[in-house]
């Protein structure tokens, strides 16, 4: 791993040499700027428009789209290499050297994959949200902060180093505390948002301090410097890869919702569907992931030695096998997809963490597209329906067969078939665990693909299936929401095999070769083919949970939505009656689905949250006691009472002062007689 | 400009507010308006004349004193009158000239009783001398008087304009009223402070004989160039005790001032009682005023011992972060609540100076300069707020957002600027801070490098409790229903004297969240080259650690 | 010559005087026990000159400017009486009591 340079001659199908992409590169910033401009004139104009300002959110995104495309296209034929940074202060000598903070844009392989997706996926769910948020209150607003996030998202993965990227990263992160407490009358939404914002906060306390390790180590907060001296071996940088690169990772499991921080993600759900599509689900929670790919050559340098890459590979896995397990068990559809996007984003980070740069960016890629859509999906029932609840859902594909469809492609993406865009990569990152040496994890990631495909039946089954059980006759959206569906739906399908081990696309190589254009060759692993047997298993895990699943839910997917309430336990007589599948199996799956997706869901409840809102209550206690306590009784009160002797020693002598004068008179005349006898005596 | 070559124009700037003061003097009680056009039009022709400085500064000789002026003064006692800017005062010396504009803005429509605005006024002209004189004072004595002149007019503001509810005040058996208190506790923890400042001031003054050829001097750059504290004491220098004892003297007068902790009690009282105006130029000048004279006076005067008590002050910062912070989420006053938030913002900008490298200090310096951006406003939203609801209890209030968009909006933003949102000002005198505190200075860093560590650790856990008390506050005061007592009531939103209040700061807010060259331009070359006089050239650190 | 008798004097004038100004409670009567008191400080000076003899006459130059001065503050001490007495219908000092705080 430490022998870097081996591999630079064989990344990239450009040979290692790449261009400085011209003038779509040099005005990248345009895509930074414009959702801003987008955001003000919203604020400014959006309540005299027709569509209340999306025009304007819509345009930006539009615009960034043609960049992001031009860009990905150029980087796909010449690969594309470029920063361009202003230095906006020079804060003083750092042993010796000026130390300056930059803005500007990196425009190389990741960010332009990072624009393209922000652009497409954003570009499609704004116009799904004309459609959705139509009639809604403050809808001006919702498109100005949505394109505030748009903004800071694009300022995040533009970042050319750590200190603009903390910028977007707080960005993102007050983007997301507004939109979730979109509808702020409630107080619950506030509360949410809330959490979402000071989760974030601690763990974005982890991104900071790394931040300062980091560039103190080397003078310097870029990352193409920071690369490039990871790349070298920098002595200085090695002694903090340790500290720093755990604290950034800690940083990076705020964002990313990884366990034990992944608590905000499903609360966040409080916001509009559009804003779970695009924030919560596709873009904004994979920054963490973005993070760790931007600092992947520190990791790659100094991670094996430092021996933090096992308890980061532990946290990814845990996160994307227990929180599938949670996602058995909700009833409400986009907490099921919270639950999924944890996952996922567990998947994500375990690749990443374990080396796999490529496997964990084009999970990133691929997740994008269909979690998006089955958000998008989620959103449009729940528009039909008037409830996010799947116990008010069912039968529901013949009434909404575009949405249906739709979802069904999505679900069966994530669920890793052949050959939707999630079976290879998923199955990239299974192959990067199995070459890494993880291999009880693989098993993990194996299994935690089965929970995927079993839960993404049981929402299908019990969302579309059946008979209807909710309220009213639901119709399908109209074609301003199912557009944007259909759309998200081909790259669900295709986006797979832009990165088929071994299989390029003529002259344009494939996903790992556009992702070579790096400041620094890093030696990561991508399969050079695809490994069948692997490929199998995920695959048989895949298919075995929607078999299974669609078993054990399809007949009484009618009641399901109350028996899943009251009486799981349940569940396991009711498939020996009904079904025959091997004793290991019924105990899996009555295990899986039963007390453990019971007990992680209360762990979770009862003691994560509680733990949370122990603490949040203890720290209001620790306030409470260090003011009245401490401040008012303490401090203050040694000061007052200081004032208080001075007080009432002059209240007492006051009694003197009695405003008779021949008393004071005679007081006088008594000094005076006192003086004389005493000089009398004296003398 | 001769004006400015000359150092008049500088003295113009100090003591126009002062003559201003007197001319108001003579305008009629019952002629308000003549009064309030007076008082306006003074203050934007000092803003004026330290936009005029802005232009001509020479931004690459930011080191050095520039437009000075030096006359003999009180002979008696070598005090000098002796003025100029440097690349750190002028920021600040700006700050100042341009929040008493908005101040007069403000206060153009909301008097508190009662009332006479004329009296008012003549006392933010006298404070806007008291606070322009103590950033261009090159003179100890002469920065004494300035620093003193501030405090009158802030007492009288407090006292005569302030809260008039009661309180009953633990150890006293009577209930008091808060601005006779607040006002009185105020004034006397200052004058406290300021003793033992003048104490140190003098002692300075004896002990400068010896190395300056027999003629004691006051003259702060003189005795900057003595090193007073690097001499031994055989040669004319100061012995450590007493060097230690001028420190501690002079830190008790700029820390009561700061204020940090456990001095601080003074502020969350006189920062509710005062009148809205009061508190804004409470927070967003007169605390700067501590902090500046520990970049202008201690460090540089007495480096050596600076050294000393850099650990002991980088721990009370840290203490002032956190406890700051906790106290803020036991508040139930909204004004009391931004009061205490200012405990914890100074604590991060005393634990930047604490570090003693230039990196510290610019973070303190931008620090002071955000803190009087985004505090001062958010006094003025609770003040305005007040003026509307006629209370501050946080439980009472709810949905203002609902009520009154535009303030909601407003305070949302500034809550967000306080809590150090990046891109917003407030972010780099944190991070600065934290950045200085991983590394201080080679000396500190040999001594005591765990207790910076640690402290940087508990800073950056401070900016989760501060985010943590702000969102609490928007939770309270903005979001939800309204509280049904309102209902039914109208409330006007934002007005124009309000809005034009408001709306410079909340751009500078933004423009120095995102450009923060318009305030280190000026002041990095002073710093580094103030680090390096006290010092010597930056010696490569041990970073590994 | 002897100054005893005239200092014998001047000290009971002086004793009376004091006595006068602390007991009394009529203010006019106590503004008399004052001028007693003065009178008995020119006796006193008078006297002394008439032993020593200084060529400036000191002695009387001073008991002319005490008498003035008596007079002035004669004058100024009854206006007063006069307008407190006007307010507040008494001459009776225990009732003056605006000094307290």
């Amino acid at each position: 791993m430490t022998d870097l340079l081996v591999f630079a001659a064989e990344e990239g199908a450009h040979g290692g040499s790449f261009s400085e992409g011209g003038f779509f590169a040099d005005t990248a910033g345009i895509m930074l700027i414009s959702p801003f401009v987008a955001f003000l004139l919203i604020i400014w104009l959006g309540k005299q428009l027709k569509n209340d300002g999306a025009e304007f959110a819509i345009g930006a995104m539009a615009v960034n789209l043609v960049w992001a495309s031009v860009l990905f296209f150029q980087n796909m034929t010449e690969g594309i290499v470029r920063e361009v940074h202003f230095e906006i202060a020079n804060i003083g000598l750092f042993e010796g050297r000026e130390l300056i903070f930059e803005l500007g844009w990196m425009v190389d392989g990741l960010s332009i994959m990072m624009y393209w997706v922000v652009s497409f996926v954003g570009l499609l769910v704004f116009i799904y949200a004309v459609g959705y948020m139509h009639g809604d209150r403050r809808v001006p607003w919702f498109f100005a902060a949505f394109s505030l996030f748009a903004g800071s998202m694009l300022i995040l993965v533009g970042a050319p180093n750590l200190i603009q990227l903390i910028i977007g990263w707080e960005g993102v992160g007050l983007a997301s505390y507004l939109l979730i407490g979109f509808y702020w009358e409630d107080i619950e939404n506030v509360k949410a948002g809330n959490k979402a914002f000071l989760t974030n906060k601690v763990a974005d306390v982890g991104l900071i301090l790394g931040a300062i390790l980091v560039g103190l180590a080397i003078g310097d907060f870029s990352f193409p410097a920071i690369s490039e001296a990871a790349a070298a071996g920098n002595e200085s940088l090695g002694a903090v890869a340790a500290a720093g690169g755990l604290l950034l990772f800690f940083g990076a499991m705020g964002k990313s919702a990884q366990f034990p921080f992944h608590i905000w993600l499903p609360d966040a759900m409080a916001g509009p569907t559009p804003v779970s599509a695009l924030m919560h689900a596709a873009t904004m929670v994979t920054a963490g992931i973005y993070l760790m790919a931007r600092t992947f050559p520190l990791y790659q340098a100094f991670a094996e030695e430092a021996g933090i890459r096992p308890i980061m590979v532990t946290i990814g896995v845990i996160t994307l096998f227990a929180m599938g397990l949670l996602a058995l068990v909700a009833d409400d559809i986009k907490k099921v997809l919270a639950y999924s996007t944890v996952s996922q984003l567990g998947y994500m980070m375990t690749a990443v963490a374990a080396g796999g740069y490529t496997a964990g960016l084009f999970h990133l890629f691929t997740h994008a597209f269909f979690k998006a859509l089955l958000f998008l999906g989620a959103g449009s029932v729940i528009h039909a329906v008037h409830s996010n609840n799947m116990s008010d859902m069912g039968g529901l594909r013949k009434d909404m067969p575009k949405t249906f469809w739709t979802f069904v492609i999505g679900s069966v993406s994530l669920a890793g078939i052949i050959p939707f865009a999630g079976f290879f990569s998923k199955d990239e990152i299974l192959a990067t665990l199995d070459h890494e040496g993880y291999v009880g994890f693989m098993w993990v990631a194996i299994a935690g693909a089965f929970v995927t495909a079993f839960y993404m039946t049981r929402a299908v089954a019990l969302t579309f299936f059946g008979t209807y059980k909710g309220h009213g006759h639901p119709h399908e959206s109209p074609a301003i929401m199912t557009t944007p569906l259909i759309i998200l739906a081909v790259p669900s399908v295709l986006a797979g095999f832009l990165n088929v081990p071994g299989l390029k696309l003529g002259s344009f190589g494939n996903f790992t070769d556009w992702l070579g254009a790096r400041v620094v060759p890093m030696g990561d692993y991508h399969p050079e083919s695809l490994d069948w047997a692997l490929a199998a298993y995920g695959l048989t895990a895949g298919v075995g949970g929607i078999v299974i699943g669609w078993l054990l839910f399809a007949p009484d997917r009618d009641t399901q939505g109350e028996r899943d309430r009251v009486e799981i336990p349940v569940l396991y007589p009711l498939l020996r009656r009904k079904y025959y599948v091997d004793d290991a199996a019924l105990g899996l799956v009555g295990f899986t689905s039963g007390p453990l997706a019971r007990a992680t869901d209360w762990f979770n409840t009862y003691v994560l949250d509680n733990i949370v809102n122990g603490v949040g209550g203890a720290v209001r206690l620790a306030g409470r006691f260090v003011y009245n306590g401490l401040d008012q009784r303490g401090i203050d009160g040694i000061f007052n009472g200081l004032s208080a002797v001075a007080d009432s020693a002059g209240s007492s002598l006051r009694k003197l002062q009695t405003g008779r004068v021949q008393q004071y008179a005679t007081s006088v005349v008594i000094a005076a007689l006192v003086l004389v006898i005493v000089v009398v005596i004296i003398q | 400009m001769e004006l400015f070559e000359s150092g008049w124009g500088l003295s113009l700037i100090v003591f126009l507010p002062l003559l201003g003061a007197v001319a108001l003097l003579m305008v009629p009680k019952e002629n308000e308006s003549l009064a309030k056009q007076l008082a306006l039009t003074i203050s934007l022709v000092t803003f004026g004349l330290s936009l005029v400085l802005i232009a001509l500064f020479d931004y690459g000789a930011g080191g050095s004193f520039q437009f000075e002026a030096d006359a003999s003064w009180i002979n008696a006692i070598d005090a000098r009158y002796h003025i100029g800017v440097d690349g750190i005062s002028l920021p600040l010396l700006v700050l100042s000239t341009f929040v008493l504009v908005l101040a007069i803005i403000y206060s153009w429509d909301h008097w508190e009783e009662p009332r006479n605005p004329k009296a008012f006024l003549i006392l933010m002209l006298i404070l806007g001398t008291g606070m322009n004189g103590t950033f261009v004072a090159l003179d100890l004595v002469l920065f004494f008087i300035f620093f003193e002149v501030v405090l009158l007019p802030m007492y009288f503001m407090i006292g005569v304009w302030g809260d008039k509810s009661m309180r009953k005040i633990p150890g006293f058996s009577r209930e008091i009223e808060t601005r006779l208190y607040a006002s009185i506790k105020f004034f006397l923890f200052t004058l406290f402070g300021s003793a033992f400042m003048l104490l140190g001031f003098l002692a300075l003054y004896f002990n400068s004989g010896g190395l300056n050829g027999g003629e004691r001097t006051f003259d702060i750059p003189t005795l900057i160039s003595l090193g007073l504290d690097s001499i031994p004491e055989s040669a004319g220098g100061l012995s450590g005790t007493a060097a230690w004892l001028i420190f501690g003297a002079m830190f008790l007068g700029f820390a009561v001032k700061v204020p940090m902790w456990p001095l601080h009690t003074w502020l969350p009282d006189a920062h509710t009682a005062a009148p809205t105006v009061g508190s804004v130029l409470l927070a967003a000048i007169l605390l700067k005023l501590g902090t500046y004279a520990f970049i202008r006076i201690s460090i540089p005067i007495l480096p050596e011992t600076s050294e000393i008590w850099a650990p002991a002050i980088a721990i009370l910062a840290v203490i002032g972060i956190i406890y700051g912070s906790l106290a803020c989420l036991a508040q139930t006053d909204m004004k009391r609540l931004i009061a205490f938030s200012s405990v914890g913002h100074m604590g991060f900008v005393m634990l930047g100076i604490a570090t003693l490298t230039d990196i510290g200090i610019n973070a303190a310096i931008i620090g002071m300069v955000a803190h009087g951006l985004i505090t001062g406003l958010l006094f003025f939203l609770a003040g305005s707020m007040h003026h509307r609801y006629h209370t501050r209890e946080m439980s009472r209030l709810g949905g203002n957002q609902k009520l009154m968009p535009v303030m909601g909006g407003i305070l949302a933003f500034t809550a967000m600027a306080s809590l150090g949102l990046p891109g917003l000002a407030g972010f780099w005198g944190e991070f600065m801070a934290l950045l200085g505190a991983y590394n201080p200075l080679p000396s500190l860093a040999e001594s005591s490098l765990g207790i910076f560590r640690t402290s940087m650790v508990l800073g950056a856990i401070g900016t989760v409790l501060t985010a943590g008390y702000m969102l609490w506050m928007l939770q309270k005061v903005n979001l939800g229903e309204p509280n049904e007592e309102w209902l039914g009531q109208e409330f006007h939103d934002v007005d124009r004297y309000e809005m034009t209040a408001w709306v410079p700061l909340i751009v500078l807010i933004l423009i120095i969240g995102f450009y923060p060259r318009v305030v280190f331009g000026a002041t990095t070359d002073a710093v580094v080259s103030l680090v390096e006089t006290a010092y010597g050239a930056t010696v490569t650190a041990s970073t590994g650690g | 010559m002897l100054v005893n008798q005239f200092l014998i004097v001047a000290a009971l004038l002086f004793a009376m005087g004091t006595y006068g100004l602390l007991v009394r409670r009529n203010t006019v009567m106590i503004l008399l026990s004052v001028e007693l008191m003065l009178n008995a400080v020119n006796i006193n000076l008078v006297a002394f000159e008439a032993y020593l003899r200084t060529s400036e006459a000191i002695g009387q130059v001073f008991s002319l400017f005490v008498i003035t001065i008596a007079a002035a503050e004669v004058g100024i001490g009854l206006a007063i009486v006069l307008m407190i007495f006007r307010n507040r219908q008494s001459a009776n000092v225990d009732e003056y009591n605006l000094m307290k705080f």
